[in-house]
């Protein structure tokens, strides 16, 4: 299997993680699910540094991110399907 | 390599330790500069400077000797040489270590002055040191190891990879016998249902989410001043991808793997008594506070995933460092024990990282340095529970 760019927990997840160092906005996106190990692409939408959340879908203020398959936090701003999600758009419930 | 056995320092209790060391140990700030003069004076020993042990009471003091004497009963430890300023706490910290049948010595500076004290501790050091230089090695059974875990400056990868790992190794050590123990209870926070569910059964599941609870409630709601945006995540964290309080727990607990379930609840500090398998130690998420704990509570290796690439060692617990992150392999390998990477480029399975960590907790165990230990990180700090009287 080619090296992926992005892993993705669990298939319930609407957010991935870029696992590639300069990933820049154009890239076709090797996807995988490390749960069941399928695959997918995804456009990048902007330069998101390695480690870094990218949106699965289209997501919107008040939406849960789910990662792992659990919630995450809530977003406070939307981010396109392919797009950067991190502090300017997600935010935790807890404190 | 063979996996199942490992050379150790068999001790009088029956414990194993995997390190050698001559502790010169402080009760107190202010024995420090007795404590270092000793070490300086007689090689082969290992002074342990610390901060705290003056006007210290209740639970605070409690936690306080818990802390110094499991240091000094941990079984890396040969031989104990305390210096306090007065000769009661000296005593009870000798005391409280001796209980393992190791040589103690104590030594108290009122009335005898720094000049006098660093003699007479300095003649009795060179005692130990001849002494536990002559021990050797034994070939013990990997059962008898006890293994701790915290992971630091986190980020996405340690989640999906470092983490993992470790949870591989605790599944696959955890049935042979070994003694584990996770904990950061900060850290919990958005997993503390799943936690929960992996506790053995309902009294120890309502005691952990009691002990849980009460840290949020009685520390972190009581003391907030914003949204702990700046601490949990760290900036590092964050730095690393990481958004939310809630992420960096779902990926701390796979630390923990698929399989194992936690008999009991430690206090900071406190040694299992339940036998062998899992335990949750209440303790700090700070790296070098939760590892100084799981010392004292006699745990002789510490598993410490990272991300972003946290340097912590302690001075006696080797501290094996792995990680996911390519970058962080590329930008500080020399802090990089065992570069699990490979998971991210799925060219290396979980499981295969579990083989290689637990291959590489044997070889620290037999006397590879980590590189923490090869670097000097010797990061000894206690954790105070609240202002000495």
């Amino acid at each position: 299997m080619s090296i992926p760019h992005l892993l993705v927990h669990d298939k319930e997840d609407n957010v991935g993680v870029v696992v590639v160092e300069g990933l820049t906005a154009g890239t076709d996106m090797l996807c995988v699910v490390t749960e069941d190990n399928s695959s997918f692409n995804l456009t990048a939408k902007a330069d998101v540094p390695i480690g870094h959340k990218v949106a699965l879908k289209d997501l919107s203020a008040g939406d849960t991110a789910i990662k792992y398959g659990q919630d995450i936090g809530k977003m406070i701003g939307s981010a396109e399907k392919g797009g950067h999600v991190h502090t300017q758009n997600l935010k935790t419930k807890r404190w | 390599m063979n996996t199942e056995t490992f050379f150790g320092y068999r001790r009088e209790n029956g414990r194993v330790g995997i390190r050698n060391h001559v502790v010169i140990l402080p009760v107190d700030d202010i024995s420090n500069a007795a404590v270092e003069a000793v070490a300086n004076n007689i090689k082969g020993t290992l002074a342990l400077p610390h901060a705290y042990g003056r006007l210290q009471f209740g639970e605070d003091l409690d936690l306080h000797f818990r802390t110094i004497i499991g240091t000094g009963a941990n079984p890396n430890v040969a031989a104990v040489i305390v210096i306090g300023i007065e000769p009661s706490w000296t005593q009870k910290i000798a005391d409280g270590i001796a209980e393992t049948g190791k040589p103690v010595a104590a030594f108290s500076i009122e009335q005898n002055g720094d000049l006098k004290t660093i003699m007479n501790a300095s003649h009795k050091a060179k005692e130990f040191v001849h002494w536990a230089s002559e021990k050797q090695r034994e070939e013990c059974d990997i059962s008898e190891l006890w293994i701790s875990t915290k992971c630091g400056e986190s980020d996405t990868t340690t989640g999906l990879g470092s983490c993992p790992t470790v949870g591989n190794m605790y599944d696959k050590l955890l049935p042979k016998g070994i003694y584990g123990v996770f904990g950061e209870t900060s850290e919990i926070t958005g997993a503390e249902h799943l936690c929960k569910a992996r506790a053995i059964d309902d009294d120890v599941a309502e005691r952990w989410y009691a002990m849980w609870k009460a840290y949020q409630d009685d520390v972190i709601f009581a003391h907030q001043t914003d949204d702990l945006s700046d601490s949990q995540p760290t900036k590092g964290n964050i730095l690393g991808g990481l958004t939310t309080i809630e992420e960096k727990a779902l990926g701390n607990l796979e630390k923990i793997g698929r399989t194992s379930k936690f008999i009991d609840i430690l206090e900071p500090a406190e040694a299992p008594k339940k036998g062998k398998g899992l335990y949750f130690m209440d303790s700090s998420s700070a790296a070098a506070e939760c590892v100084t704990l799981m010392g004292a509570g006699g745990y002789v290796v510490h598993t410490f995933p990272t991300g972003q690439g946290n340097v912590v060692g302690n001075p006696i617990v080797p501290v094996v460092k792995i990680t996911a992150n390519p970058r962080t392999v590329r930008t500080m390998p020399e802090h990089v024990d065992l570069d699990v990477s490979g998971i991210l480029r799925r060219e290396m399975t979980i499981d295969q990282a579990g083989d290689a960590l637990i291959e590489m907790i044997v070889r620290t165990s037999n006397g590879r340095l980590t590189a923490a230990e090869a670097l000097g990180h010797r990061e000894f700090v206690m954790t105070k529970l609240y202002r000495s009287a």
